[in-house]
């Protein structure tokens, strides 16, 4: 492990996850999209980061990087993703990895565990739920086939599945979309994971539905104390559950912190103008809304300098459209990219 | 049949919207199901509920795009009289769907990606004999303009424009034949959180110069409370709640609205989970064999045993809020953001 700074890395106490420099870079017709474009991560044991953005900001390319779970088209160039799954453990650089060799096999069976947007499309529709959950423990450990099925079973019921003996014999297609996303919480902690991804796992649900999802991913949280990646374009849903937020834009972290400090004193203009254009169940109502002007560029149409200032309010001439902007450390674990930190340094 | 209030533009009556059921699987799928709903004119009107609600079948019925299986859609004429759209077939309808239009959720699909914009919003002047030739161009600029779009780029195709710019072409489209009522389904429901305060301000801008009437049907309640004057609440193919905005989110006055307020996530950390989330059991009812007596029944937290036997009515239980809940005058529920 080398000495260098990363930054908030060192706000992380005993990091299960630390993602350093990522780059991540898709080929498409025309051109190479740089997704992922030196993103720097530490996901400490048993806490909840949010990684938030809109389309476009590479937030499910980075944890699809970590997964290893990439398009063929798509290639991480450069960066370390170092994953431990034990506190004693040695960290392995998962980008080292062959994606489908046995190491990272087992880093996705029993190290981390991920759950999708659509369950649909991640769960197998022509074998019984119970058939998919129990693979998930036969694979891994070994167990007979009877015993897998038991803990199948136990895990349904867990997560909340009513008569999860009746359950096992069910086809995905029978359930409802908040059952199909408990089914895939059960499938990712058969093995116990120290890390879960959730890429999206609430946006298709409706709001009860939502409600009931993300009550379950803090109590199973408060009971198996892993770390929770969640990745979201919901800054309601940032507030239900993080305890630390990266912001992301184009490709790049542009700010991190503690949530309370993310939502009562947000420093990156990316961040402030998110924050104020969205629209609350409380407070006041009516008015203009502060909509940010524009919208996210192509990604093959990256802007020079710092990629949000066409967009940013406080853009400085001559400076934000020419030069990467520095990257402040704020205190406390708090940073962001922006030419606007200096002045308060 | 009463009168309509002079307010009033359209009156839905006992409104129902059948779907023939899954073979084998019993009775038809009751989409809408007896719904009663008045838009006033000049209003935007809130239509909330989750999936399989019936909201989206309630604004298509409304446009004509179904055939209603019973109930009346009572539209007040620009002469004043009254029609219902409900029992007009095609050829009668066609005057009211110059004045009725509908802007969807994606605007990906719903436009013709071989079209120019010209083309795009163009085409409704041009096939109801609007406006043709240079007048159809001044028309189809002036238009752009007004949703904020360059008129120089009427030339170009879907394509070269942003998920923002796409729904900015669709809804001067919906407004070319400046249409009496626009029926906006999930609108802004497929933006980018920094690309939907545009379009939330772009609509609330043109209600004011245009004097529109608008059904807005969201799923997202944060966005419904920014735009709406009033908010009607679904549930399995019924209205269970009507109010003003305001009021609906300070003090709700149907068990469902108050569990519906409660899921909302928070504006903040410091106010997350905590607040004694209302937590519904269970799955939306299925709704070819909906429950009998009040919809929401099997799921109420305060449900009585009159609750599962008769059909709450729709009941004006102070001027302006309408309430479908046999517990209406008892409970005293939560708002938005409210403790316990």
């Amino acid at each position: 492990m080398n000495g260098e700074w990363t930054p908030g890395e060192a706000d992380v106490k005993e990091p299960v996850l630390r993602i350093r420099d990522l780059r991540t870079h898709i080929g498409v017709d025309g051109g190479v999209v740089r997704a992922v474009d030196g993103v720097d991560l530490a996901v400490g044991r048993g806490e909840t980061l949010c990684l938030v953005g809109e389309s476009g900001s590479g937030k499910s390319v980075a944890a699809r990087s970590v997964m290893r779970l990439l398009v063929p088209s798509a290639r991480i160039v450069t960066g370390e993703i170092l994953f431990s799954r034990e506190p004693e453990d040695d960290p392995v650089d998962l980008a080292r990895l062959d994606p489908r060799g046995p190491a990272m096999r087992a880093v996705r069976g029993a190290g981390i565990g991920m759950v999708f947007q659509e369950p649909m499309s991640s769960l197998s529709p022509v074998h019984t739920v119970g058939d998919q959950v129990a693979e998930m423990a036969l694979t891994h450990s070994a167990i007979s086939k009877r015993e897998a099925r038991e803990q199948a079973a136990q895990m349904l019921d867990h997560v909340g599945i009513t008569q999860p003996r009746k359950r096992l014999d069910d086809y995905p297609f029978q359930l409802s979309g908040g059952m199909r996303q408990r089914v895939m919480i059960a499938m990712a902690l058969m093995c116990n994971p120290a890390l879960l991804i959730a890429d999206e796992p609430t946006t298709a649900l409706d709001v009860t539905t939502q409600a009931q999802i993300l009550d379950l991913l803090r109590r199973i949280q408060d009971e198996h104390g892993m770390a929770i990646l969640f990745i979201t374009h919901d800054m309601g849903v940032v507030a239900e559950m993080a305890e630390r937020v990266a912001v992301m834009y184009l490709g790049r972290v542009v700010e991190t912190g503690g949530v309370t400090e993310i939502f009562d004193a947000p420093r990156h203009p990316y961040t402030r103008a998110m924050l104020a254009s969205i629209p609350s169940i409380g407070g006041a109502r009516g008015g203009e809304l502060p909509a940010i002007t524009g919208s996210v560029p192509p990604p093959l149409h990256r802007p020079r300098g710092c990629s949000f200032h066409p967009r940013c309010a406080v853009a400085v001439a001559g400076r934000c459209d020419e030069h990467a902007p520095p990257r402040i450390d704020l205190g406390d674990g708090h940073w962001m990219e922006c030419v606007h930190g200096e002045e308060s340094r | 049949m009463t009168a309509m209030a002079s307010g009033v533009l359209l009156r839905v009556e006992d409104l129902q919207m059948h779907f023939p059921g899954r073979r084998g699987s019993g009775g038809p799928v009751r989409a809408v199901d007896g719904v009663g709903l008045d838009v006033h004119h000049g209003e935007t009107l809130g239509l909330v509920g989750e999936s399989g609600c019936g909201k989206s079948t309630l604004g298509r019925a409304i446009a004509r795009a179904y055939r209603p299986t019973s109930g009346r859609l009572r539209y007040r004429r620009t002469d004043g009289g009254e029609v219902d759209l409900a029992a007009l077939g095609e050829r009668a309808l066609r005057p009211y769907r110059q004045e009725i239009r509908m802007i969807f959720q994606d605007p990906f699909s719903s436009l013709n990606p071989r079209m120019t914009l010209r083309d795009i919003v163009g085409e409704p002047l041009k096939v109801n004999r609007v406006a043709r030739g240079r007048a159809l161009q001044e028309r189809v600029a002036q238009l752009l303009t007004m949703v904020g779009l360059r008129p120089e780029h009427m030339s170009r195709y879907p394509h070269a424009f942003s998920g923002g710019q796409r729904q900015r072409v669709a809804i001067a489209r919906a407004l070319a034949l400046r249409p009496r009522l626009v029926i906006a389904d999930e609108a802004v429901s497929a933006l980018d959180v920094s690309v939907q305060a545009q379009i939330l301000n772009l609509l609330a801008r043109l209600r004011a110069e245009l004097d529109l009437t608008t059904l807005f049907i969201s799923h997202d309640l944060s966005v419904v409370r920014q735009l709406c004057d009033r908010v009607a609440v679904m549930y399995l193919g019924r209205v269970v709640e009507v109010a003003p905005t305001d009021e609906l989110f300070a003090r709700p006055r149907h068990p469902y609205t108050e569990a519906l307020l409660s899921a909302v996530p928070a504006d903040h950390p410091s106010r997350r989970g905590g607040r004694d989330r209302i937590v519904l059991e269970g799955d939306l009812p299925d709704p070819s064999d909906p429950p009998p007596g009040c919809p929401f029944h099997t799921r109420c937290p305060y449900a009585a045993s009159r609750c599962a036997t008769e059909p709450p009515p729709a009941v004006e239980v102070e001027p302006g809020r309408t309430v479908a809940c046999h517990l209406a005058d008892e409970l005293d529920l939560r708002g938005a953001g409210q403790a316990a």
